[in-house]
């Protein structure tokens, strides 16, 4: 319980920044495709309309970031200095697979601490393009494709139905693309625009497709207007 | 009415030997005594039209109507005890309303009509209550299209292409007869619908109940005519003003034709 | 701002049925004290806004009923005709303004048929408003509230002058010639009055906004709100209320601006 000379943990975070999000991160023959929407919430207040949730970790590794916007930037701030120490000592970057269980220990030993929902993705010489989810509570699960935050509970039986192995970049974009969109325009917290990241060993290149342009799918019945006064037919 | 004083006729509850509740009977003597009230069934809709007699000279013209709204596109005409009407009147737009409400969509004019007997012929059943002296015509358009149902005090009904209540109902339906007949020949030559329009009916209705009228008999009245077509947005309105006049300068005319020619 | 949804992270539900009622254990009913009705609301709507103008008054609603964060319903219509000469415009639970669209309809319906006989006058915004106001007070003084806030736009035909007041599930009324309610009073409210004050001065003596511009003035505050508002969607109508009677339009969206987000980066130093 609160008193005088502890600070109240939980009314500390009820004001709290959130990302409130959707985030995804497909791998592909060659590399990795990345991508988040822009929307960063407190309650239902949208605090940033232009959030970029890709933060770079190192050269050719990084993460996505969903939960509380400052649990989930203190946690990259201190794994991408692990990863910059790491290339000093080591005189090579470390791997996706390295990353991701830096953000996992973090994550793991701090689970009551912290809420913070991370996809780790990158290219590495030994593994390619990798993709690493660490939920909530502080696993690490490898996987061909994740998704992630409030917007993803949304889309997995789109990504079900769609995904394909053996995609290259350009159908994976599209699947990225078209996965956020469909969780942006359902969920609340999640919306604006969407950053996307491609990476390979060649190049780390972004692309981004502003919220007037995003894919657009089934959005309920066009409504049409009335007037007074206007005569009705039968009454049925 | 020949077993009157044979006792049989004091209570709703006691049958007379020939199987006759004669407080029902009664009650249709207090519908007879009234105002002939006409409905008219036409393709596009339905009319209603009413001989309002006034007792005295003091009242306010328009008011104190025995037409009234059901519902946006019901209508009801009463002849009999108008204390009876207003109360059935009040009772039937309850069950119109409860109606939507519980299933979303407006009462058909048939299922209004049902209820509504059910409500009179109850009634009928009890020694502490007595019978409606009341007629009821009700006339309105819904999906099925337009309808007309009468119901009598003993909570009978039925459903009619045209119907007459009140005082001078036999005239009134001699001559609905022969509008209905006429229709049904053009019907016979071709015409699968009725051909007869509300605007046609308004005139029609006005010109019978002026016919059905006696100036000599019978106290002054003020025509009522309501209607439920396209032209009134399938809503039970008043005729407007414009017509209820025309109608009533031809049903005038066509009085004066009938005199010149007995 | 519909009693604000627990965030995600911060209120893990077992059975995710956030945001559905979550009884405590071991405190759910009591034979004794007040009966306790407060429901929360499930389906929502969001901001509603409402300007007089030169021939009348205007409101307008986007078209979303939000449940939770979830954007459940995009076709919804929130705002709701009334007679020739009255509109609602309706924010908060979606079921209690489908309650409420229910009971005034029946409300007017029967209105109608007693004019029929009685040939009194219809009802007047200023009417209809007064019942919304007294019922929405009863309902919260019997701790059973309304969940909604009400924009209610009309003319009054009598004084021949537009009509725009609110009430919400407290009973709360007041009236002015911008009202917006939720966010909108937040981040709409000031745009509103600012380009009312403009034409009409502080004291609204000067003219009013023409037809053309409080719509323009409308749709500026719908994708302010669109921006900022994460229970709001671009998709929204404007409803017209002058002497002609009542015009509500098609849906529309407003033109948004995102490509100068194109180049940031990070949350900090991070530059690629």
């Amino acid at each position: 319980m609160a008193n005088i000379h502890t600070v109240d943990i939980t009314r500390l975070k009820n004001g709290e920044v959130n990302l409130g999000t959707s985030i995804m991160a497909v791998q592909f023959d060659g590399g990795v495709v990345i991508g988040a929407d822009s929307r960063t919430t407190t309650g239902s207040y949208i605090a940033n309309r232009v959030t970029d949730k890709l933060t770079h970790i190192h050269d050719r590794i990084y993460c996505c970031r969903s939960g509380s916007a400052a649990d989930t930037q203190a946690v990259a701030d201190v794994v991408h200095q692990h990863a910059q120490v790491y290339t000093s000592v080591y005189g090579e970057p470390p791997t996706v697979s390295t990353a991701a269980s830096l953000f996992e220990k973090m994550c793991y030993d701090n689970k009551d601490q912290l809420s913070a929902g991370i996809i780790v993705a990158g290219w590495d010489k030994e593994a390619g393009g990798s993709v690493y989810n660490i939920p909530l509570g502080g696993g690490m699960f490898q996987q061909p494709w994740a998704i992630g935050g409030s917007g993803s509970t949304y889309v997995y039986g789109y990504c079900d139905a769609t995904y394909k192995e053996g995609w290259n970049e350009e159908e994976t974009v599209q699947f990225v693309k078209n996965t956020l969109a469909l969780a942006m325009s359902r969920d609340g917290s999640s919306g604006g625009c969407i950053r996307m990241c491609v990476i390979t060993k060649d190049k780390v290149e972004r692309h981004f497709i502003p919220g007037n342009e995003l894919p657009r799918f089934w959005e309920g019945k066009e409504i049409i207007g009335s007037m007074s006064g206007q005569k009705v037919g039968i009454v049925a | 009415m020949t077993s009157i004083g044979t006792g049989y006729d004091l209570s709703v509850s006691t049958y007379s030997p020939d199987g006759r509740l004669f407080q029902v009977e009664y009650a249709n003597k207090a519908v007879e005594a009234a105002g002939v009230a006409i409905g008219l069934r036409c393709k596009d809709g339905v009319v209603l039209g009413v001989e309002r007699l006034l007792h005295s000279k003091l009242l306010v013209k328009g008011a104190n109507r025995r037409i009234a709204s059901l519902d946006e596109h019901i209508g009801i005409a009463s002849a009999g005890l108008l204390a009876d009407g207003k109360h059935l009147t009040r009772r039937a737009r309850e069950e119109a309303s409860s109606f939507r409400e519980n299933y979303n969509s407006p009462v058909s004019v048939q299922i209004l009509s049902d209820r509504i007997s059910a409500y009179l012929q109850a009634y009928t059943c009890y020694g502490s209550v007595r019978p409606f002296g009341l007629s009821s015509i009700i006339g309105g358009v819904d999906k099925t299209g337009s309808k007309l149902f009468c119901i009598e005090p003993s909570g009978v009904y039925y459903g009619y292409r045209a119907v007459a209540v009140g005082k001078g109902k036999a005239l009134a339906k001699t001559e609905l007869e022969k509008i209905v007949n006429k229709d049904l020949e053009s019907q016979q030559s071709g015409n699968v619908e009725s051909s007869l329009t509300c605007k046609q009916a308004i005139d029609e209705v006005a010109r019978i109940i002026y016919l059905v009228h006696d100036d000599n008999k019978d106290k002054e009245f003020e025509l009522e005519l309501t209607w439920i077509c396209e032209e009134s947005g399938n809503k039970h309105a008043l005729v407007p003003e414009e017509l209820l006049k025309s109608a009533e300068e031809k049903a005038k005319a066509a009085l004066e034709e009938g005199m010149e020619e007995d | 701002m519909w009693k604000q949804p627990a965030p995600a992270n911060s209120s893990f539900n077992e059975y995710n049925t956030f945001p559905l009622p979550q009884t405590q254990r071991g405190q759910s009913s009591h034979a004794h004290g007040p009966v306790g009705h407060t429901q929360q609301p499930l389906v929502t709507g969001t901001s509603v806004l409402g300007l007089k103008y030169d021939k009348g008054v205007m409101i307008a609603a986007d078209n979303l009923a939000s449940y939770g964060s979830l954007a459940r319903f995009r076709d919804i219509q929130r705002l709701h005709p009334l007679g020739k000469h009255t509109l609602l415009g309706v924010a908060g639970d979606m079921s209690d303004f489908q309650w409420l669209k229910k009971e005034l309809d029946a409300l007017l319906r029967e209105e109608d048929a007693l004019a029929l006989t009685d040939s009194h006058p219809s009802l007047s915004p200023k009417n209809i408003y007064e019942l919304l106001s007294n019922l929405f007070y009863a309902r919260r003084s019997k701790m059973n509230p309304v969940w909604n806030a009400v924009l209610v736009g009309g003319w009054d035909k009598v004084k021949e002058e537009s009509f725009l007041a609110y009430v919400d599930l407290l009973g709360t009324t007041y009236s002015a010639p911008t009202l917006a309610t939720g966010f909108g009073a937040h981040l709409a409210q000031p745009l509103l009055r600012e380009a009312y004050e403009a034409k009409a001065g502080i004291d609204g003596e000067g003219p009013l906004l023409t037809q053309e511009e409080a719509e323009k003035v409308l749709e500026d505050c719908m994708k302010v709100l669109f921006y900022r508002d994460a229970r709001s969607i671009n998709k929204f109508q404007i409803a017209t209320i002058t002497s002609e009677g009542v015009t509500i339009s098609d849906s529309k969206s407003a033109d948004t601006y995102w490509k100068f987000a194109e180049g940031l980066r990070g949350y900090g130093a991070q530059t690629q």
